[in-house]
């Protein structure tokens, strides 16, 4: 292997070293967030608790949560630390009512990130001599542009193919000679199975050797099938647009467990329910605080993704905490063809559609390794429906509307007045048939 | 003008039957019907002996149901009678989105069919000898 480590100094830093440096990191921060950031001081001022009360990494318990809620409630520019002149790019990606949830960096941020994902690069078998083949969206959503940094960090080159056009990106991989991608893992199996149709020959006409693969939940059975159909290693790696996108974690070749990158990204792992912080090798939400972050800093955010934490020793030299794969979510939140969508969403849609009720379910499956959902929704008693073309019709303008709200195209199924099941409590508005375990 | 009760079928098993229970236990009587079908739902069409009756019942039964009016044409039940209707709707330039038959008591074929304009449909026809019903 070319390089092992991109950054080795941090990457294989001692732990007592690592503390030093995240208390060193973590003091800062909370001093700088509690004179920049008005609802951080507000928390900290309605439990009493002074920026001079967190003297080292042990005490961030002490620190009150961050939510998603708070981004929205401070939308656009309210969590940031710094004046827009700034800031160098926003993200954003989906929040329940609509509104989005951005997220500022300056320079720095994004040299962090970039450095980061450049660490898990390294970490799928990329060097400065790789052609990096992106087949992540670009936009607000952080995939593309996340990876598209960190690849010319490194030093190799950037195909920016973006999603879409498969036939392009098969001729593109064909013809530039990519040694690594990186995509949905959906994706990656999609792309295979063109691949298979038209004849292509692994190992001859495409060269790849290592993959990132991410952005949506996936089985150890999907990575076997991505590295035998590929030809290349399959690396999973983690990210979420609220903190940065693809790199805050990454799994190396002797998986045992995604190294996250502490010495930028702090996690925890909290009881879902008590918000307790719990240890290392038990599953909980997890809670992640960014040490360096100057744009849009958060301390405790609450990601909502179920997890767990391992700090054994990885085989690799790496001795960074270890996430193990996310598998599910404490809210309601789907992940659809890597796309965050929630069901209040779909929701509000229909509220503004004429012609149906918001009685409705929502039905995930995984069919042919691509995510599929359909929205069964009930008619209102009072629609007048004689021919079939009235109907197609609606359901057009319905698909069209769901797909412009949440950027996931969706089946419309619809039912009589009745025949969707009420519920006293909360409903229960998703089946997902994706067999992720 | 022929009136009909047009009933929305989700693509579940049995809805159909459910639908003409429904109309039984009214004691009605189904005349005439007719099924659209696609992939995902049907449309089923009936002209019942009380579709005033028979709508109540399906509604609160909760089904997606309507009356819809409909030009309704008594021809010959013989060999060419419809082809001649159609090709005298086509000269009168008027379009049809579906159209059944059905016989009546004294053997005479009884058509009902569905076009935007049923009111000028129905003139027309009439002007050219046509027995609307």
């Amino acid at each position: 292997m070319a390089n092992r480590y991109f950054n080795k100094e941090i990457e294989t830093m001692s732990h007592s070293e690592k503390e030093v440096l995240q208390s060193e990191r973590l003091v800062k921060m909370v001093k700088y967030v509690y004179d920049r950031v008005k609802p951080y001081r507000e928390k900290m001022d309605a439990i009493k608790l002074k920026p001079s009360d967190i003297k080292s990494i042990k005490d961030i318990y002490k620190l009150p949560y961050t939510l998603k809620h708070d981004l929205r409630e401070n939308y656009p520019f309210g969590m940031m630390a710094v004046p827009r002149k700034d800031l160098v790019r926003l993200h954003a990606s989906s929040a329940t009512t609509g509104k989005l949830t951005v997220a500022g960096y300056t320079q720095k941020d994004i040299d962090v990130w970039a450095e980061c994902g450049a660490r898990s690069l390294v970490m799928a078998g990329a060097s400065e001599n790789s052609v990096v083949h992106i087949a992540y969206g670009y936009g607000l959503f952080t995939g593309g542009l996340g990876i598209h940094y960190a690849a010319e960090k490194l030093g190799a080159v950037a195909v920016p193919v973006s999603s879409g056009n498969t036939a392009r990106q098969i001729q593109l991989l064909k013809d530039f000679e990519a040694d690594i991608i990186c995509c949905t893992p959906s994706y990656a199996i999609y792309l295979a199975e063109q691949m298979q149709l038209m004849g292509i020959e692994i190992g001859k006409d495409i060269k790849l050797t290592g993959g990132l693969f991410g952005a949506e939940a996936w089985t150890d059975g999907m990575r076997k099938e991505i590295e035998q159909r590929l030809g290349l290693k399959a690396r999973d790696i983690y990210g979420l647009s609220e903190i940065a996108g693809p790199g805050v974690a990454c799994d190396c070749e002797f998986e045992t467990g995604l190294h996250f990158q502490d010495d930028h990204y702090f996690p925890e792992i909290v009881d879902k329910d008590t918000l307790e912080p719990i240890g290392y090798d038990a599953e909980g939400e997890l809670v992640i605080t960014t040490l360096t972050k100057e744009g849009m800093p958060l301390i405790r955010y609450r990601t909502r993704d179920i997890a767990s934490l391992s700090n054994a020793p990885c085989p690799c030299g790496r001795t960074s905490v270890k996430l193990n794969r996310v598998t599910g979510r404490s809210d309601d939140m789907l992940i659809i063809r890597g796309v965050n969508v929630f069901p209040s969403q779909v929701e509000s849609t229909l509220l503004e559609f004429e012609g149906v009720e918001p009685h409705y379910h929502i039905n995930v499956d995984r069919i042919n390794n691509l995510d599929t959902m359909e929205i069964v929704v009930e008619l209102s008693p009072s629609v007048k429906i004689d021919e079939v073309k009235t109907i197609e019709i609606m359901r057009k303008e319905l698909a069209a509307k769901i797909a412009s709200s949440i950027s996931v195209s969706a089946k419309i199924t619809l039912v009589s007045p009745g025949s969707i099941e009420r519920s006293e409590h909360k409903a229960k508005r998703v089946t997902d048939l994706r067999k992720l375990k | 003008m022929l009136k009909q009760i047009a009933v929305y079928l989700e693509n579940k098993k049995g809805k159909a039957a459910e639908c003409c229970k429904i109309i039984k236990d009214q004691d009605i009587n189904i005349e005439a019907m007719s099924i659209a079908d696609t992939q995902d739902f049907g449309i089923l069409r009936l002209i019942t002996s009380n579709n005033e009756k028979a709508l109540a019942a399906l509604k609160a039964n909760n089904f997606i149901a309507n009356i819809v009016e409909l030009v309704g044409v008594e021809i010959p039940n013989q060999p060419g009678a419809l082809a001649i209707l159609l090709k005298e709707l086509d000269e009168d330039n008027i379009n049809i989105e579906y159209l059944y038959s059905f016989a009546n008591d004294n053997g005479q074929a009884q058509i009902g069919f569905k076009t935007d304009d049923i009111e000028k449909a129905a003139a027309l026809l009439k002007s050219r000898g046509v027995k609307t019903i």
